[in-house]
């Protein structure tokens, strides 16, 4: 019987691993169809940046309820965490409590294990509250619909889920070696410290050993099981955060907020423009420049694989939780423009060409892009490119710059501009300022009286 | 304040075989918006008050391509900047101060890499200077004790770090400086960046700047301080769809610092 459970719990290992990666892998695959950009200059740069605002939690404190309920729940999650080595080797060895060998510390250990997994749980249902109670306007959002409104709250009711179980098996355990129950009572004494969980103790007293070890049992193995199909719950979820807010933070862009990149494709073009000796008409020199010169660069981006790895990066990043929409000026004024659609419907388009992949060993053309079918124009043009969303985000993603490449894209290749913006570009191009003033009339203003 | 004020260009400083201590970047707004023309004006009495050579293009400046490049036109903006950039480069500027955030962001960020590098600062900044080199001196004068709010463009608070050089100097005309309730690096726009200036809204409930203007009223301010001239624009228009024109003044920081001067 425990070399039955044994193997069983090696081959839910085996099988929730196996399937992780598997989604890692598709996760890896889809980011890179978007095109290079260098984001690996200045290492100690980056490292600060992931320390201070993806480990410090920087910017999440920003709005201070929220910040610290998080830290609780992400310091909860990431020490409860540790339990999950002796878990993993007494489901595989068939131990119970392997490392409580440690005496002192290992009371310590499970004992800050409890509280913080109270403290888990409190953070979580004060989140449940302020999403369907208190219904925080950020929450309920035209995009916050079907999959994303009960994605949110699956993770919620998961982790409530794990943490009950967390301190039930504590309880039954700790109820257990009172009763000096075999496999669990220690000539030593109590092993573990059980501050939360003995006030669960009035609830199974009374209940008979085989009772109280079917409960231990269940809850330790609906615990691990749950902590598995979480593992794998995460690809399709926004919760992916958890991973991925450190790659992000790495990776983000280091410039002042206000500098755009400056499109290559479109240098090379004004190069050859303002070279007085270029030959409009002259046959490419060699075979690399004539394949490059055959394949014009797409400017700016109508479809996912045209944006850059970092912005599908972005995409996988985001939590949904709004912050970048609840500071957007065309948001708050009523306009379509919502910073944090932009990241779900490239994430959402992004999938969706992932699937085609799949399906089809490489992209099929499907009649779809991620312009018009996911983005719209009105949503495009609503964006003061003020930064408020770059800003306002606490893990580092940058909705701006997808809204930018699309606009290009929308300017460059389909002359779609607003016609009063047609008109500015004209008298940029003509008279040098966005109004309809000759360049001669420039200095009129120091002759004004 | 009616004489004509002597603004040199760098043709003629060129021609005299000198070079000014730097350029003034005067901007489209600042050149043809008869509102900015007003900063623009008050910029330069400050700057001839404080003894500092300086020179302007003028008619050979051109947009910096800033709304071009954030409507998503690419191409319009980098054959601006390869312009501007063999002008500026032709007369060997270093030096370059603007009353404009949006020139300032594209000279500072976006030119060096299309082969334009200069030390880049906004007026704010340079006014700072001029007071803590002692060449200039900031009283209150018909401000001091007013209670005022700086409204930060993004492209200066935000998107380049600068928020504290006009609040000094707000601080130096002995104002009652009040912030909004968002304020610095969680500014709200005024609603023209990034090109909406020059078009209509997308359909919404209300339009930006009047929203902005509400979280400024909120302060209950005898005057808005901006740094941007299309800021002012936006805000001034804010408060006339409020009907307080006549109780809150919008005046950029410059023009305050002139004004309590009565220069």
């Amino acid at each position: 019987m425990a070399i039955l459970s044994q193997i069983l719990f090696v081959l839910a290992l085996i099988f929730a691993i196996y399937f992780f990666i598997r989604n890692v892998k598709k996760l890896v695959r889809n980011i890179k169809l978007g095109k290079t950009i260098n984001r690996r200059d200045q290492p100690s740069k980056r490292f600060k940046n992931m320390a201070m605002v993806a480990l410090g939690q920087s910017k999440m404190v920003k709005r201070p309820i929220a910040g610290i309920l998080h830290i609780v729940v992400y310091l909860g999650f990431v020490i409860i965490n540790i339990e999950m080595i002796e878990i993993v080797i007494d489901g595989i060895f068939g131990t119970h409590r392997v490392l409580s060998f440690m005496g002192g510390f290992y009371d310590f250990l499970i004992g800050s294990f409890e509280i913080l997994a109270l403290l888990v749980l409190v953070g979580v249902i004060v989140f449940w509250i302020r999403r369907n109670v208190i219904r925080l306007k950020r929450f309920w959002a035209n995009e916050m619909t079907s999959w994303p409104k009960n994605d949110a709250n699956n993770i919620l009711y998961f982790e409530m889920i794990l943490m009950v179980l967390f301190l039930t098996m504590n309880a039954a355990d700790y109820q257990l070696q009172l009763v000096g129950a075999d496999h669990y009572a220690n000539e030593a004494g109590i092993i573990g410290a059980f501050p939360v969980s003995q006030f669960l103790l009035p609830l199974i007293d009374g209940l008979s050993i085989s009772s109280l070890i079917f409960i231990e049992r269940t809850a330790w193995w609906l615990h691990i099981l749950g902590v598995l199909f979480f593992l794998n719950y995460l690809y399709y979820s926004k919760h992916l955060h958890i991973l991925l807010a450190f790659p992000n933070t790495y990776f983000a862009k280091l410039q002042p907020q206000g500098e755009f990149n400056n499109l290559e494709a479109v240098k090379n073009e004004v190069a050859l423009m303002m070279d007085p000796n270029a030959d409009p008409f002259a046959v490419p020199a060699d075979d690399a420049s004539a394949e490059s010169a055959a394949i014009p660069d797409k400017f700016g981006a109508s479809d996912v694989q045209d944006l850059n790895w970092v912005q599908l990066l972005n995409s996988y990043t985001c939590t949904e939780c709004g912050r970048c929409t609840a500071e957007c000026p065309a948001n708050q004024t009523g306009k379509k423009l919502s910073p944090r659609k932009i990241m779900m419907d490239t994430r959402d388009r992004l999938e969706e060409v992932g699937k085609n992949i799949d399906k089809n060993g490489k992209f099929e053309n499907d009649n779809k892009q991620l312009l018009n079918d996911y983005i719209t124009k009105e949503e495009l043009w609503a964006c003061t490119t003020c930064n408020a969303c770059v800003e306002a985000c606490p893990i580092g993603i940058d909705p701006l710059s997808i809204i930018m490449d699309m606009r290009r894209y929308l300017v460059m290749e389909e002359s779609a501009a607003p016609n009063e913006l047609n008109i500015a570009m004209g008298n940029i191009e003509n008279n040098g300022a966005p109004w309809p003033y000759n360049q001669m009339d420039r200095m009129n203003w120091s002759q004004e009286k | 304040m009616t004489e004509e004020i002597k603004v040199p260009t760098m043709a003629e400083f060129l021609s005299q075989g000198k070079a000014p201590e730097v350029l003034f970047w005067v901007g489209c707004a600042g050149s043809f918006d008869d509102r900015a023309k007003k900063i623009t004006k008050a910029f330069v009495k400050l700057l001839h008050k404080a003894g500092v050579e300086f020179a302007v293009l003028g008619t050979e400046e051109s947009c910096t391509g800033d709304p071009a490049k954030r409507a998503g036109n690419e191409f319009l903006f980098q054959m601006q900047a390869a312009m501007n950039i063999q002008v500026l480069n032709g007369y060997e500027i270093k030096k370059i101060v603007t009353a404009c955030p949006h020139c300032f962001n594209t000279l500072k960020n976006e030119y060096p890499d299309l082969g334009g590098n200069y030390e880049v600062i906004h007026h704010t900044q340079f006014l700072k200077s001029l007071l803590e080199e002692g060449r200039m001196t900031v009283e209150g004068g018909k401000f001091k004790g007013k209670r005022i709010t700086f409204h930060d463009p993004c492209y200066l608070g935000r998107a380049n770090g600068v928020f504290e050089a006009p609040r000094e100097l707000l601080q130096k005309l002995e104002v009652e400086l009040v912030e909004m309730r968002k304020c610095k690096k969680a500014g709200l726009c005024c609603g023209a960046g990034g090109a909406q200036m020059f078009k209509e809204p997308e359909p919404g409930n209300k339009d930006v700047n009047i929203l902005r203007t509400e979280q400024a009223l909120e302060t209950q301010p005898d005057m808005i301080a901006a740094g941007c001239p299309f800021c002012n624009t936006m805000m001034t228009d804010g408060v006339k769809n409020k009907n307080k024109e006549n109780d809150i003044e919008v005046l950029d920081v410059a023009e305050m610092i002139a004004q309590a001067q009565d220069l």
